[in-house]
């Protein structure tokens, strides 16, 4: 009995938690579709009277959404190029080859993920202004090719370490060197990790707007969260076009997740435990 | 017989050469990440060192050596430091703890075998994966004092609306509610540890006659320390570079209320163009939560138990 009153107050409290999770999401949704009149309508409406789909091609034409979307695709595919092929060969490195001061370069790259961002971002901003990389893809798109940053090479190096060390030891005997072994023995066994890894890295650029915000300047080099925050910026009393815009950045996020869902909880909970 | 000793040398040969080899490549399959290191952190970190000792502003010409400088105007002038020092400790521990609360009541609940609990879990984790910029705009809507959603419910109830981020006393509680609606991710992280709570455990203590609470107290907590920890650790850093909502949502205000302390370096370094400055600014903010770290670690050691307690 007492097990039975226990699970109606959880169900009862886990379905307010969701509701209150997924209001804000249903009310970005439904004013997208509204018109201006409806959304600012008092008593407010929960639903809009006609859906408005028009909102969505309106976007695409008060700021130049498409070339905000091919900008920011500029920017993701190199880098999830870069973040996954190089934090797959250091998570290697680390994980497998033993050379001269290993632990101590690993442990100092994991300790950079303690340090506040801005401390480094002023110089790395001066360099960028320095070599004439200000308004280009560079900033955004070169540091991923160093690692991808502690945080993947940390969970590169764990899945790795999880595959048995025999593996290698076999293979060495057979003539094989290290760059075989990397490639066709132990990549094919990480491919888990590497969706995973490709998964977070997306989020990250698609989120990502600080980066633009400080490196680029002219609108037509603009990433779709750039353009969000432009659209907001100018056209400050549709709030149904600009729900509309943030509905559209919100869509590839949600599929993304979707498509990928059992991995990506996988590294969420690997990297939170292990850490 | 004889030939065993050729063996052994020969094998003894090869695994040198292996080691050797395996030296220089494991250099090189890590390259990438120490060029990284030094180039885009080592680097910068001591260029942000030297570059606090001076005036560098990108209008003027030249770079002045200016000692301690602008540590001493820092202090002694304090023109927002105190301030935003001040609202960004306000916004870490109040948005850290309920967040974690949050996270872990959702968690112990899907953990009580409800049905479809992948279900739950993508219902809680949906609003994380609302990116960023969208997020802090859509809330600025619902915050919105005269047509946003909040007011709208508050209104229905008969209450009295709130100002919400358009007022200085609610704008750090209303960001505070802003990250508490994000915590589907530390959730996740919970409930992956507890499922791994042992359920011998958990017998033994109701063999024992011990009640929920029981449980809870002594298995479930302890057991999940770890994890608790992680996610304080990694929520009280996070929060300390708290950025876009003072960016996207408030500008800072009203009234510098949420003038958050990387809001400060950015706009004395971008929009006031005083790097040197700012990269002072930038070096306390390091120390402060380097101190701030490493006083919780102190802390956690009382009460994490690392697999001791299995």
């Amino acid at each position: 009995m007492k097990g039975i009153a226990f699970k109606a107050i959880a169900y009862g409290l886990l379905f307010v938690g969701a509701g209150l999770s997924l209001i804000p999401f249903f009310w970005m949704v439904r004013s997208s579709f509204m018109t201006t009149t409806e959304i600012f309508h008092f008593p407010p409406k929960l639903l809009p009277e006609t859906w408005l789909w028009g909102n969505f091609l309106e976007i695409f034409n008060v700021v130049q959404f498409s070339l905000y979307f091919k900008n920011t695709l500029f920017v993701l595919i190199p880098v999830i190029i870069g973040t996954v092929v190089t934090s797959c060969m250091c998570g290697y490195g680390f994980a497998r080859l033993n050379f001269p001061g290993r632990n101590i370069w690993f442990a100092l790259i994991i300790a950079t993920m303690m340090l506040p961002p801005a401390v480094t971002l002023i110089p790395t901003f001066m360099l960028w202004t320095e070599i004439g990389g200000i308004n280009t893809f560079w900033p955004l798109v070169l540091p991923s090719f160093f690692g991808g940053g502690g945080f993947f090479i940390f969970l590169m190096r764990q899945f790795f370490m999880s595959i048995p060390k025999e593996l290698d030891e076999a293979a060495l005997i057979d003539g094989a060197n290290y760059v075989q072994i990397f490639v066709f023995i132990l990549l094919p066994l990480v491919k888990p990790a590497i969706l995973v890894v490709s998964f977070f890295t997306f989020t990250n650029v698609w989120n990502d707007f600080f980066g633009p915000l400080i490196y680029l300047n002219d609108e037509s080099m603009f990433t779709l969260a750039l353009g969000l925050l432009q659209l907001q910026g100018s056209y400050t009393s549709d709030w149904n076009l600009i729900m509309a815009a943030a509905t559209v950045m919100t869509v590839p996020a949600i599929l993304i997740f979707f498509l990928g869902q059992k991995y990506f909880v996988e590294g969420i909970t690997l990297t939170g435990i292990k850490g | 017989m004889k030939l065993e000793p050729l063996k052994q040398r020969l094998l003894t040969k090869k695994r040198m050469n292996f080691s050797k080899k395996e030296k220089v490549f494991g250099y090189l399959f890590t390259l990438p990440a120490i060029l990284g290191l030094l180039l885009w952190t080592l680097g910068p970190i001591l260029a942000s060192l030297i570059l606090s000792f001076t005036d560098y502003q990108v209008i003027s010409p030249g770079i002045n050596w200016i000692g301690f400088e602008n540590y001493f105007t820092i202090f002694r002038e304090d023109l927002y430091f105190k301030q935003s020092l001040v609202v960004t400790l306000y916004f870490a521990i109040a948005s850290t703890a309920a967040t974690l609360a949050a996270a872990l009541c959702i968690a112990l609940l899907m953990n009580m075998k409800v049905k479809g609990q992948g279900i739950w879990r993508t219902l809680y984790y949906l609003p994380v994966l609302v990116p960023a910029v969208a997020a802090n705009i859509l809330w600025m809507w619902l915050f919105n004092p005269e047509f946003g959603m909040l007011n709208g419910i508050l209104r229905f109830f008969g209450l009295p609306g709130s100002m919400w981020i358009y007022d200085a006393a609610t704008v750090i509680p209303s960001l505070v509610l802003l990250s508490v609606w994000g915590c589907g991710g530390a959730a996740l992280i919970f409930l992956a540890g507890l499922q791994d709570i042992p359920k011998d455990q958990l017998e033994a203590v109701e063999l024992d006659g011990g009640n929920t609470w029981h449980k809870f107290r002594f298995v479930t907590i302890p057991t999940l320390s770890p994890i608790i920890f992680f996610n304080l650790i990694m929520g009280l850093i996070g929060a300390f570079q708290t950025f876009n909502q003072a960016y996207i949502m408030t500008n800072g205000g009203p009234n510098n209320a949420s003038l958050f302390y990387v809001y400060l370096i950015y706009r004395e370094a971008f929009v006031n163009s005083r790097m040197g400055y700012a990269s002072a600014l930038a070096w306390i903010l390091f120390i402060v939560v380097m101190i701030f770290t490493l006083v919780i670690f102190r802390w956690g050691k009382g009460w994490v138990f690392y697999g001791g307690a299995k």
